[in-house]
């Protein structure tokens, strides 16, 4: 295995055993040895490890699936975030919600995976359009036309007094993940499999349309595949945890200023990265206001933009001296 | 031999290639030139299958529309001007995409080897590990050439392939497919700027204007003052140095 994959993992085992053992009920690696308090250990195996697992399914396939819409984009500040694609997921729960009152949580995913794929289709439909040549400009392009649908979203809600029910996905959170409400999640794990082995071509495809027809790849297949896989991964979680920002965002950036952007070559990388980044997140929040918590979306969206303009602002003074 | 009938391409109400029929022979360097607005680019991605035009294209007497997509990329390999990349792989990286077509992702020893020697044969072999977003204009372009070749087809279209190159890599590039063809069997394809590296590398020549085939024949059929005045609107005054013929129009 390579230097860096060994080093995440090590990271990720870790920080993740010290999260284990992070909470308002004292538990200790000694308790669960002994099994003496036998409630102690329930909240090991209810609570604590499926909030372990969550978190890391959530890391690792939000940051393949930024690092998958970046390439289809064929722009490094596009994501599930800043492409309106968790916005038009959303706007599928809602509609779900609304129109099919019973709906389960697997048909709430199917409607809003929809959405998000079809909107997000749009959006790039749009960007065709428009034909901006500014890569700064475009996810600026995607953040408002985000915004509107949210607003769009948010004004239904408003209509059919749905507001607490939405804003429950506004804000990601892992305090609901307890056993037998996380297991969607695993949704993530083989399209993480998927994603690797058509790596290679979302790698050319981000290389342009020209290059893929070149290659002999079906360049609008291999986006929409993409977009399949971005759209479930983004519905999933969003149904599940909430919306976390700006990890599919700036984690598929660090990486590749290290490792490039070979997808198939850094995929591993990217997913463990994904995973620790947002462990770290969780156990900020769990820790910064102990006993209570923050939302592990005001965490990660605030060292996310923090981490985001030092990216922005790099790139550029890079493009500038090349 | 690749085969056009009836090319016409329109973009909204403007015919920028009307019935143009063409034949690109077999084994030599063909130079697609003409003014600016000639139509020499759009005739070339259409060859190459990236655009879609009206009329006909055929490689070998098979239709391109007749190929499997990884068929064609075994067989004929396009470059076109290449604009702000952003993509961080490196050179090896890049030039293995090449044999992608051939052997997916997973390259055996011999697609490493054809990798490794289009690094070679490009000179590139100091920068294989450095990102391509590093490199200098030329060193870039070199590398997609490299890409190129590594796709080992018969037929190689490039779009202005000597863009952003120096005159010492220019010649370079130049000799380089003039060894394609003359040592491997390849044909070579270019739509090519500088009148005189067309002069003294092509076999021969298709003259474009205003989208129409002005005339297509040898080097030594097109290379002469009339012809050249007609397709670009300017005086030549065509001079034989070491048996190439040198166009002058700099002054």
């Amino acid at each position: 295995m390579k230097k860096t994959a060994l080093f995440l993992l090590l990271g990720i085992l870790a920080a993740g055993s010290f999260s284990l053992f992070i909470g308002v009920k004292d538990i200790s690696p000694l308790d669960l040895l002994h099994a003496a308090d036998e409630e102690k250990v329930q909240v090991f195996l209810i609570s604590r490890i499926p909030r372990l697992i969550s978190i890391l399914c959530v890391g690792m396939s939000m940051s393949v699936a930024g690092v998958i819409m970046q390439q289809i984009a064929g722009n490094k500040f596009i994501s599930p975030s800043t492409g309106s694609t968790t916005d038009w997921a959303k706007l599928g729960i809602l509609t779900a919600i609304l129109f099919f009152p019973g709906a389960s949580t697997g048909m709430k995913i199917v409607i809003s995976c929809l959405f998000a794929f079809g909107g997000t289709l749009l959006f790039m439909r749009l960007l065709k359009m428009i034909q901006l040549k500014d890569t700064v400009l475009i996810p600026l392009v995607g953040i408002m036309f985000g915004n509107v649908i949210n607003s769009l979203t948010t004004y239904i809600a408003y209509k059919y007094d749905l507001i607490q029910n939405i804003s429950s996905w506004l804000q990601g959170s892992f305090t609901m993940v307890l056993k037998g409400r996380y297991e969607l999640l695993y949704m993530g794990i083989p399209l993480l499999f998927t994603a690797a082995v058509y790596a290679n071509k979302f790698t050319i495809v981000s290389m342009g349309r020209d290059f893929s027809k070149n290659l002999g790849i079906k360049y609008n297949l291999t986006v929409n595949l993409g977009l399949i896989i971005v759209s479930v991964i983004t519905s999933v979680v969003i149904v599940t945890i909430g919306s976390i920002p700006f990890i599919g965002l700036i984690i598929p950036n660090i990486v590749s200023l290290y490792r490039g952007d070979n997808l198939r070559g850094n995929i591993l990388e990217m997913s463990l990265a994904g995973g620790l980044f947002l462990l770290l997140c969780d156990i900020i929040s769990r820790l910064i206001i102990y006993p209570f918590e923050i939302p592990i979306s005001v965490t990660a969206g605030i060292i996310g933009s923090v981490v985001f303009l030092y990216l922005l602002f790099g790139r550029r003074k890079h493009h500038a001296s090349a | 031999m690749i085969q056009g009938e009836h090319i016409t391409k329109s973009y909204q109400d403007v015919k920028v290639l009307k019935d143009v029929n063409v034949i690109i022979p077999e084994g030599k360097i063909t130079s697609l030139i003409g003014s600016n607005g000639a139509g020499k680019s759009t005739l070339l991605s259409i060859i190459s299958r990236l655009i879609k035009g009206e009329g006909k294209v055929s490689i070998d007497g098979i239709s391109t529309a007749a190929y499997q997509p990884e068929e064609l990329a075994r067989k004929l390999a396009t470059l076109r001007q290449i604009i702000n990349i952003q993509v961080r792989l490196t050179v090896k990286e890049l030039v293995s995409f090449g044999r992608y077509p051939y052997s997916k992702s997973k390259l055996n020893n011999q697609d490493k080897e054809i990798v490794g020697s289009a690094i070679r044969y490009m000179e590139l072999e100091h920068q294989s590990g450095h990102f391509i977003d590093q490199l200098s204009g030329g060193e870039r372009q070199r590398a997609f050439i490299a890409m190129i070749i590594a796709q080992d087809t018969d037929y190689i279209l490039l779009d202005e392939p000597l863009n952003n190159l120096d005159m010492k890599h220019s010649v370079q590039i130049m000799k380089l497919l003039r060894s394609l063809v003359d040592n491997h069997g390849k044909t070579v394809v270019l739509v090519i700027h500088d009148i005189n590296f067309a002069s003294c590398y092509s076999d021969y020549m298709i003259v474009l204007k205003n989208g129409e085939l002005l005339k297509a024949g040898g080097t030594e059929d097109i290379i002469i003052p009339e012809l050249l005045h007609e397709a670009y609107d300017m005086e030549f005054d065509i001079r034989e140095i070491a048996g190439n013929k040198i166009c002058l129009y700099y002054k």
